[in-house]
């Protein structure tokens, strides 16, 4: 791997000359939008079965992604330099907004997680899982990478402050995006291995820690987790149910609109977290090996957009981007499949719903700037 | 030094990239493993385990047969009873709704009670009644006010009904909700979804037959149990319709001829065995049952001295008084103890030899010199005293049996009493004596142990009547299936009675025809200008008179009376019914019990309407 710079510019389309026509002028990826597109194409199918065949809900749907396309493109027409020039005031307003939200913020399912802005209601741990991947990038940005232990220290209390407080609303998901987020830059900016190793340890010898500070709905579900068939009708019900789906599908499915798991209500959350059993379910493993399919292009689209990238702080954040929607990804499908304890973490762009689709959009907007707004390097 | 820093920091990333990119592959590789595990290797297990969630095998209870008396007329039915019913799911405020309703239609503090407590148990989708067993005027005034109640509807569900209630109660029996103890004797799987069976009578006797078999339903249902579709059906197979030999108009005549007086009758086709009457004064209401009997009702019956629930012509165990004269004749003749035109001499009383005690005659003064057919005509004690004693206990009982006394008679009802033919075998297990000569004597008047049931003594008359042929007798006719009307009969069952002389049984029914038509028979007033009748009185005391003193009907308590008891056939050239009638306290047979069986016979025989036996 020995690539220039001068190699790497050859390779793509950086002669302002040959970016031209509306996608140029709008800054747009086409690979990236085409994956998205058809993501989200697929995504409605599964919506319409999944809703029970309710027209409305999947119009409200496409209200919001066509909202959400919209903040994508917008964004991409933004400047990487203006957003890593904004970067640690967005991520002041985030900690504000989240100190805001535990004393002011308005309860819904057992957590305060929302802020009341008169018009709209809003979600802070949203904007905090970008703001915190755009500060650590541009903390570490600042100087030569790696990054001394020093810097280290501060970015990983930069991560932990925002971790913190979304788990104390709590929401145990959303911060474990967050957490990831500032983890990949890190990773990303390239700690050492032997660090990787040394927490990796520490996090194992937190565990018990963690079981100790937990609240009982979170511990909850780890042990139904470990053991769904202990509680079949209480908490294992919805993974045990879910399995039952996903099994039933085999490898072409039962059909669309033909699940009798989602049809029949057996299946809970059904349009929203647990959507991806309904596609198992009715589509098989044809069907998830699809979605998987799309997801994973759009993920190595978005890495490729990363290494393309012209500086550190830009590789930093498009790189950690793209990895937090794997994550999102991996620990919804995970979840549904019964590979990792129930954490609500919606399938991105698939489930019902619009409280991350902004943000998961406005993410992507990042990545088609930084792709976008590229110079000819100098030799 | 800046480039140089660019280019390895790049280089560097690109690592990290790849591994992380790497590290994605892998977890998507692990996550395709994990689909793969879960719907190709264990596909089956996960199939069949959400083929049980959605579908629900549902019973199909089939309808109960009905039950006809011999002219076709409808003496068991499945009626619907109608119910109000609310269902919770689509009722905003159940409460406000219970005190709209209670303005439209009366509900008790009972009915809040069991509707608060069956809500408890049900899902929201499922009906609750607030009102059972509703009018059909409350159902029509519900019905107008329909439209104010949404999620309140009147329910059919189809109930065991008995039109002719209190005549068919002793023969019918009736249907109860299914008990924990019935439960343990039926197949429970070919009962799911039924909620009653047959109690006693012919309910229960051929319960498998009027139950049907059940029938299955496969639906699909959603998690929260309701029913989405139908999948496939196996219906049920109806109950087969029962038809009896029972005649219902014949068992109206019976029961107003006995007007308030307590007791049994049992008519029987000497031809057959079929019941044709079969009454047990006082009844009670059977459709009391159906629904579950109030403990008020059930104590008020309960706690009747004249007990109604108890079955006398099935179960009652009276002596048969002079009635077994006949039967005593016979048995003196066949077994050579006697001949027709032996004379003894009555003096109002009989001696054993060597002893003192003087076995009375109903007649003080005697009747003088008799031969058998006075005997029977005059009913006179002495020469069975005679009779018995020289018969001995070991013949009578072994000739008596013959007629079906002292064992179960075999007929299609449950819970017959056996009554009691005694023998010394008999008192020596049961009271640990031997038996004394002067028990075989009052044995001769029907008197002492001996007990026989009202049916008992209808079947044994039937086989006099029938010249010597004992048939069991049966309530039922036959069975037609519902659909295809293909008919089971239920056949007669006989055993022929052994026989050494024809003219002994012409002798001894010419006897019980002089009863009748005798200048001194004891029911010559039941003589009937239209058929001939062969008869014999019956009077069983319920009242030991010491032997100092006198039974006077008129101080004596009505409790205390002797039963009078008749039994009878007829026409004699061509008995067509044969009957035996218990009137408990009635006094004299001749009076009481010979005037209700010539009612009953009348009925039967002179009838407008054609005879269909």
């Amino acid at each position: 791997m020995n690539y220039t710079a001068r190699q790497l510019g050859d390779l793509t389309p950086t002669n302002p000359n040959r970016r031209q026509g509306l996608l140029a002028v709008f800054h747009i990826d086409l690979p990236l939008l085409v994956g998205l597109l058809l993501l989200c194409g697929f995504g409605l199918i599964v919506l319409y079965s999944a809703s029970g065949e309710d027209l409305a809900q999947v119009q409200r749907q496409m209200v919001r992604l066509t909202l959400a396309f919209f903040v994508m493109l917008a964004v991409a027409q933004v400047n990487p330099s203006t957003v890593r020039r904004w970067s640690p005031s967005l991520y002041g307003v985030g900690l504000l907004m989240l100190v805001a939200v535990l004393v002011f913020g308005e309860v819904g399912k057992g957590a305060q997680r929302w802020l009341d802005l008169g018009i709209v209601r809003f979600q802070p741990s949203e904007l905090v899982k970008l703001a915190v991947p755009l500060m650590i990038a541009w903390y570490l940005a600042e100087k030569r990478l790696p990054p001394s232990w020093q810097r280290l220290a501060v970015a990983a209390f930069m991560t932990v402050v925002p971790v913190l407080l979304i788990a104390k609303q709590p929401d145990l998901g959303t911060a474990l995006l967050v957490a990831c987020a500032g983890i990949f830059v890190l990773f990303l900016a390239g700690i050492s291995w032997r660090l990787i190793g040394a927490l990796l340890v520490a996090l194992a010898a937190a565990a018990p820690v963690a079981w100790y500070l937990m609240r009982d709905y979170q511990r909850q579900r780890v042990l139904t987790f470990l053991d769904p068939e202990n509680d079949p009708l209480g908490a294992g019900y919805h993974i045990i149910q879910s399995k039952i789906a996903i099994g039933s599908g085999g490898l072409y499915g039962k059909g669309w609109l033909n699940g009798t798991q989602s049809q029949l209500d057996f299946l809970p959350e059904r349009h929203t977290d647990f959507i991806f059993a309904v596609l198992s379910e009715e589509f098989g493993l044809i069907g998830v090996l699809i979605l998987l399919a799309l997801y994973l292009f759009i993920i190595a689209r978005g890495l490729y957009i990363a290494t393309r990238a012209q500086d550190t702080f830009n590789r930093l954040l498009a790189g950690a981007l793209v990895l937090v929607f794997f994550v999102y990804l991996f620990v919804n499908t995970g979840m549904v499949s019964g590979l990792l304890p129930v954490v609500g973490v919606p399938l991105p762009l698939v489930s019902y719903g619009g409280t991350s689709l902004v943000t998961l959009m406005a993410g992507f907007g990042m990545l088609m700037s930084i792709h976008t707004h590229r110079r000819l390097l100098p030799t | 030094m800046q480039l140089k820093d660019t280019i390895r920091e790049n280089q560097a990333f690109l690592t990290r990239a790849i591994v992380a990119g790497m590290l994605v592959i892998g977890a998507v590789a692990l996550l395709v493993g994990r689909m793969a595990q879960l719907q190709i290797v264990d596909h089956e297990h996960f199939r069949t385990l959400s083929h049980e969630n959605r579908v629900k095998v549902v019973p199909l209870p089939p309808t109960r047969g009905l039950i006809y008396d011999r002219a076709g007329v409808l003496l068991a039915q499945n009626r619907p009873a109608y119910s109000l019913e609310i269902t919770p799911e689509q009722v905003d405020d159940v409460d406000a709704v219970l005190d709209q309703l209670a303005a439209v239609i009366e509900i008790g503090d009972e009915d809040l009670e069991r509707f608060w407590q069956l809500k408890k148990r049900k899902r929201r989708f499922d009906s609750v009644p607030i009102r059972v067993n509703l009018t059909p005027d409350e159902a029509a005034q519900f019905a107008v006010h329909h439209h104010r109640f949404p999620g309140v509807d009147i329910k059919a569900q189809l109930l065991r009904h008995y039109p002719h209630d209190v005549k068919t109660t002793h023969v019918l029996g009736y249907v109860g909700r299914i008990s924990q103890r019935d439960l343990e004797q039926i197949d429970a799987s070919n009962y799911a979804g039924t909620s009653h069976i047959g109690k006693n009578g012919v309910e229960k006797t051929y319960e498998s037959a009027l139950h049907g078999s059940v029938g299955h339903e496969q639906i699909e249902i959603n998690a929260a149990g309701r029913r989405v579709r139908t999948l496939e059906q196996t219906p049920p197979e109806p109950g087969v319709d029962v038809h009896l030999h029972l005649d219902i108009a014949l068992q109206e005549v019976a029961m107003q001829a006995f007007g308030d007086n307590n007791g049994a009758i049992v008519a029987i086709n000497p031809k057959n065995g079929g019941v044709l009457a079969f009454v047990s004064q006082p009844g009670y209401d059977p459709n009391l049952f159906v629904e579950g009997i109030s403990k008020k009702n059930y104590d008020a019956l309960q706690g009747d001295d004249d007990r109604p629930l108890y079955n006398r012509a099935l179960r009652g165990q009276y002596p048969p008084g002079s009635t077994v004269k006949p039967f005593m004749g016979l048995a003196g003749l066949e077994r050579n103890a006697i001949s027709f035109d032996t004379s003894v001499y009555c003096p109002g009383f009989f001696q054993l030899p060597g002893n003192t005690h003087r076995y009375r005659d109903w007649k003080k003064t005697g009747h003088g010199p008799m031969d058998l057919d006075a005997a029977i005509v005059q009913s006179c004690d002495v020469y069975f005293y005679k009779l018995a004693y020289e018969l001995g206990v070991d013949r009578l009982n072994d000739y008596l049996g013959q007629f079906g006394f002292g064992a179960r008679t075999g007929i299609d009802l449950t819970g017959e009493s056996t009554g009691l033919l005694p023998s010394r075998e008999w008192k020596r297990r049961a009271r640990r004596q031997p038996w004394y000569p002067g028990e075989t004597l009052i044995m001769g008047i029907g008197q002492g142990y001996f007990l026989t049931t009202p049916l008992q003594l209808a079947a044994a008359t039937a086989a006099v009547a029938n010249n010597g042929t004992f048939y069991t007798p049966r309530v039922v006719d036959y069975l037609r299936a519902r659909g295809s009307g293909e008919i089971t009969p239920i056949p007669p069952s006989s055993q022929p009675i052994a026989k050494a002389f024809q003219q002994n049984w012409d002798d001894v029914r010419n006897g019980m025809a002089n009863v009748v038509e005798g200048a001194r028979g004891t029911a010559k007033r039941i003589r009937s200008d239209a058929y001939r009748i062969a008869g014999k009185t019956g009077t069983a005391q319920v009242f030991t008179v010491a032997q100092d003193e006198e039974y006077d009907e008129e101080t004596i308590e009505k409790k205390l009376r002797d039963h009078a008891l008749f039994v009878a056939y007829a026409p004699i050239e061509d008995p067509q019914i044969a009957i035996a009638v218990v009137v408990e306290n009635g006094g004299h047979g001749g009076s009481t019990a010979a005037p209700i069986a010539r009612t009953i016979m009348d009925a039967y025989l002179l009838r407008d309407t054609g005879d269909d036996s």
